[in-house]
C-alpha cells in the first residue's frame, strides 16, 4: 500500500511538472511573438473550454448563459463547460479553485476580480499573460489606459476584463431628503456628513444604512479615495504608501462619524438589507457598488422617483472599480480554446449583451449606450469622461490582494466595536508593511 | 457500556464450541483463523484511516514546521518552534482562543443543563412524551449552516426601533431591557454564539441522558423507596451515579463539537468578523484568504492538541473502566 501510494504521489508530482513545463513554454511562446502571436483561427481552435466562474445564480447566471449560447454559435469547433460554483460571492469558488490550481488540473479559463486579486496567481506562476489578446482586441483604443494601468502588473496583462461595476455609489432615498430639506447634492464628505445631520434632525433614526464588513470596508474606502484625492489614494498600495498620513486620518474620524448615523449592523449582515432600507424608506443613504440597481428594480422602484444616486464627493471625481476579468492558467489542456474564449469575452457583441443582463457596464468605450438603462448609460459616460479619475477597489480585490483585504477587512471589523482611530491606523500600517512590494 | 461489550461475547466462544477441541495440534491454525477474517473485515477501514486521517494529520503537523520564504525573499514563517511561538504570541490568535473558551464553557454547560432538564422532565412520565421528545431533538435534524442563516437575523444586534428578530421580540413583550448586542460587541460575546448550539444539541444529550434513566431497572428504584429514600435522594444516589458515564461521553462529545465549531460561526458573522473570530474560523482565513498555509497548519495542530488535551483522558477512562468490566 504504501508503495502504491508513493506510486501515486510520484504521479501526481510528474503531472505537475509536466503541467508548469508546458506552462512556461507556451509563455514564452507567447512573449516572443509580439502582436499576432496567437492568429484566432475560424470557428475555433477545438477542444474543450472549461469557464470557471462564481455566476450561479440571479442576473449573473442569466449572462452566463447568453455568453455560452453566443460562443457555441461564434466558435462551432470549441466545447463550452460551465464549471461555475456557486455561494459566498466566490469565497466557495475561490477555495475550489486554489485547490484545482494547486493539483495541476487548472479550468480553461477562471473568472477573477481584475487587479491586485490576481497578485496571488501571478506569483505562483498559475496565470500567463494575454497581452497578444488584449492588443488584438485594439488595446489601449478600446480599453481606457487608466483601466489598463490598473490591469498591468510588472508590464503585463494578466486577463481580459468582461465587465465594470462602480462601488463608490451613494444611493438616497429623495423622498426623506425632500423632507429633510436636502436640495442639492454634497460637495465633498464633510458636507455628506452635514447632510446625514439636516435628514436625522428630520426625525429619520439612521440616515445611513450599512451592512457588514466588507460594506464597511467599501463605505470606508469610498469616503478615502474622495477624501485624499486618485493619486495619493493609489499611492497607498505602493511601496511608498503612507497609512498614517492625515489624509487617512482624517478619513478615518469622517467614518467614523457617518457610523454614527449609521444602523447597528452585525459583522455578517448581508448588502441587500442595507440598500432595503433605503427602498424602504428607513435611511436616507446607503453606500454600494451599483449592482445595488437590481435590487431596487427587484422591489420595484423607479429610478430618480423612488431612489436616486451619486458618486461619493470629495477632491475630484472618482470611478471606484471593480471588474470580473478572465484569465489563461498556466498548463490548461486547450491553450487554443482558451484563447478563443478570451478573444471572445472582450468582443463588442459578448460585452453588450453580457453586461446588459447583468446590469454592469462594458469595459470597451467603443460601445454606444444605446439600450443600456439608464442608470447604465450615466455610468458609461462617468467611466469614459477624461475628468473621471479611475481608482481600485479595496474591498473588492482590485487594489490589494486577497490577503491585504482580508487584513484590512478584519481591522475594520475590529474599529466597529473599539472606534479606535490609532488602532486602525496601526492595523493598516502592519498590513501595508507586510503585503506591499 | 455493557452493550458495547455484549455482541463480542456473544459471537466468541459459543459460535465455535467444539471447533477447538477436534484440532488440537492445529491451535495456532485456530487461532489464526478466528482473527484472520475480523482482521480482512477492517483491513481497508484501517488502510484508509490511515492515509486519510493520520497520514494526513502527519503531513499537517510537518507543514506546521516549514519555513517559507517568499519570491521576493520576504520571511514568511521563520520554521521550527518558532512557528508555534510567533502565532500563540499573536494577540488575535489569543483573542480566538479567548472567543473559543467562553464559546465552550457556555455552550457545554447549556448543553448539560437542558438535556439533563428535558430528560428528567420527561423520564418523570411527561404527558405526550414521544411528541415532546420529537420536538427536542428535532433542531439536531438541521445543519448548522441552515440554522445560521436564521441565526444570523434572529440575533442582530439591532435595538430601538430598528430592532429583528429576538430583539424585537423582546420589544413586543414588554420586555425592552433584555435587548442585547448579542454576539457583536463585549468581552463575552461568544456567550450568545453558544445559544443557537445550545438549541440544536440539548435535545441530543437529553435522548443520551433518557437512555440511561432507561437503562436502569425499575427494581432499583422500588428497592429505594421501598427503603424510605425520598424522591431527591432516589435520584441523588441511586439514578444520578449510575449516569455518570454517559455525562462523561455527553459532555466529551458536546465539547469537542465546540472546540471545532466552525460552519455555524462562519455562517452567522461572516468571513472576516474579527469579534467572533475562533481557531476553527481563524484557520481557514490563514490558509483560503491570507494565502499562509503554514500558519493554518501551526493553528490546526494546536486545535488537535487542545482537542487532544480532552477526550484522551476520556479515551484511558472508558478503557480502564471496559477493562473492569471483563
Amino acid at each position: 500500500m504504501r508503495g502504491k501510494k508513493l506510486a501515486a504521489l510520484a504521479t501526481a508530482s510528474l503531472l505537475v511538472l509536466s503541467g508548469a513545463a508546458c506552462g512556461s513554454s507556451t509563455e514564452s511562446g507567447s512573449g516572443s511573438a509580439s502582436t499576432p502571436a496567437s492568429t484566432p483561427k475560424a470557428g475555433g481552435a477545438g477542444g474543450t473550454v472549461g469557464v470557471f466562474t462564481w455566476w450561479a445564480d440571479g442576473s449573473e447566471k442569466k449572462g452566463l448563459d447568453a455568453l455560452e449560447k453566443m460562443f457555441n454559435e461564434q466558435y462551432p469547433n470549441d466545447k463550452f463547460e460551465n464549471l461555475a460554483v456557486a455561494g459566498g460571492s466566490g469565497s466557495n469558488a475561490k477555495a475550489k479553485l486554489a485547490s484545482d490550481l494547486k493539483n495541476g488540473n487548472p479550468p480553461g479559463s477562471f473568472q477573477g476580480h481584475a487587479g491586485a486579486e490576481l497578485m496571488d496567481y501571478i506569483d505562483a506562476d498559475q496565470v500567463q499573460p494575454v497581452d497578444s489578446i488584449i492588443n488584438g482586441l485594439g488595446g489601449s483604443k478600446v480599453f481606457p489606459q487608466t483601466l489598463l494601468d490598473r490591469l498591468t502588473v510588472d508590464g503585463h496583462i494578466y486577463s481580459v476584463p468582461v465587465d465594470i461595476h462602480r462601488a463608490n455609489v451613494v444611493w438616497t432615498n429623495p423622498a426623506l431628503l425632500k423632507k429633510a430639506g436636502v436640495t442639492s447634492t454634497p460637495k465633498d464628505v464633510d458636507g455628506w456628513l452635514a447632510d446625514m445631520a439636516k435628514v436625522k434632525a428630520s426625525g429619520v433614526s439612521t440616515p445611513l444604512s450599512i451592512g457588514g464588513t466588507w460594506t464597511q470596508t467599501e463605505l470606508f474606502e469610498s469616503i478615502l479615495a474622495s477624501t485624499l484625492g486618485a493619486d495619493e489614494y493609489s499611492k497607498l498600495f505602493t511601496k511608498d504608501g503612507k497609512w498614517d498620513s492625515d489624509g487617512v486620518k482624517k478619513s478615518i474620524e469622517q467614518y467614523k462619524k457617518a457610523l454614527t448615523f449609521a444602523n447597528t449592523a452585525s459583522d455578517g449582515d448581508d448588502w441587500p438589507n442595507a440598500t432595503d432600507m433605503v427602498a424602504d424608506g428607513k435611511a436616507a443613504y446607503n453606500v454600494m457598488g451599483d449592482w445595488a440597481v437590481a435590487q431596487f428594480e427587484m422591489k420595484g422602484k423607479k429610478y430618480k422617483t423612488d431612489w436616486d444616486a451619486f458618486a461619493m464627493p470629495g477632491k475630484e471625481d472618482i470611478f471606484d472599480f471593480l471588474a470580473d476579468s478572465f484569465t489563461l492558467p498556466t498548463g490548461t489542456k486547450n491553450p487554443g480554446a482558451s484563447e478563443d474564449w478570451l478573444r471572445f469575452v472582450g468582443s463588442k457583441d459578448a460585452q453588450v449583451t453580457f453586461n446588459k443582463l447583468k446590469g454592469s457596464i462594458p469595459p470597451r468605450t467603443d460601445i454606444a449606450p444605446t439600450g443600456f438603462s439608464e442608470y447604465q448609460q450615466s455610468a458609461m459616460k462617468d467611466f469614459k469622461s477624461p475628468d473621471t479619475k479611475i481608482v481600485s477597489s479595496i474591498a473588492h480585490g482590485a487594489a490589494v490582494p486577497l490577503a491585504w483585504s482580508s487584513e484590512i477587512n478584519t481591522a475594520m471589523s475590529k474599529f466597529y466595536q473599539d472606534k479606535n482611530t490609532d488602532n486602525l491606523v496601526k492595523a493598516f500600517v502592519a498590513a501595508h508593511d507586510k503585503y506591499a512590494q | 457500556m455493557t452493550v458495547l461489550v455484549g455482541p463480542a461475547d456473544a459471537t466468541g466462544p459459543t459460535g465455535r464450541a467444539g471447533y477447538g477441541n477436534e484440532h488440537n495440534e492445529g491451535d495456532d491454525m485456530v487461532k489464526v483463523r478466528r482473527w484472520f477474517p475480523s482482521f480482512l473485515f477492517v483491513l481497508p477501514s484501517i488502510i484508509l484511516i490511515g492515509i486519510f486521517v493520520y497520514g494526513f494529520i502527519g503531513n499537517n503537523i510537518i507543514g506546521s514546521f516549514a519555513m517559507v520564504r517568499t519570491r521576493s525573499g520576504r520571511i514568511k514563517a521563520p520554521g521550527g518552534f518558532q512557528n508555534y511561538s510567533s502565532l500563540i504570541g499573536d494577540p488575535r490568535y489569543q483573542h480566538a482562543l479567548w472567543n473559543l473558551l467562553v464559546l465552550t464553557v457556555t455552550f457545554v454547560a447549556g448543553t448539560m443543563f437542558f438535556g439533563l432538564l428535558w430528560a428528567l422532565l420527561l423520564e418523570r412520565g411527561a404527558k405526550f412524551e414521544g411528541l415532546f421528545r420529537s420536538l427536542l431533538l428535532f433542531p439536531m435534524a438541521i445543519s448548522f449552516v441552515a440554522a445560521g442563516v436564521v441565526w444570523r437575523w434572529l440575533l442582530s444586534p439591532a435595538t430601538g426601533a430598528q430592532a429583528v428578530g429576538l430583539n424585537q421580540l423582546f420589544q413586543m413583550m414588554g420586555l425592552g431591557g433584555l435587548q442585547s448586542s448579542w454576539y457583536s460587541a463585549g468581552r463575552f460575546n461568544m456567550a450568545a454564539m453558544a445559544i443557537p448550539a445550545i438549541w440544536q444539541l440539548s435535545g441530543y444529550i437529553m435522548a443520551l441522558f433518557l437512555a440511561g434513566f432507561r437503562g436502569i431497572s425499575e427494581d432499583q428504584r422500588e428497592a429505594a423507596r421501598v427503603d424510605g429514600a425520598t424522591e431527591f435522594k432516589l435520584y441523588r444516589y441511586v439514578l444520578f451515579p449510575q449516569l455518570s458515564p454517559i455525562a462523561l461521553s455527553a459532555l466529551i462529545i458536546v465539547g469537542h463539537m465546540s472546540m471545532k465549531m466552525f460552519d455555524l460561526i462562519y455562517s452567522i458573522a461572516g468571513q472576516s468578523s474579527y469579534t467572533a473570530e475562533v481557531p476553527a474560523t481563524l484557520m481557514w482565513t490563514q490558509m483560503f484568504q491570507l494565502n499562509d498555509p503554514t500558519a493554518a497548519a501551526v493553528n490546526a495542530t494546536l486545535l488537535l492538541l487542545i482537542v487532544a488535551v480532552a477526550v484522551i483522558p476520556y479515551l484511558i477512562y472508558t478503557n480502564r473502566t471496559e477493562k473492569g468490566v471483563h
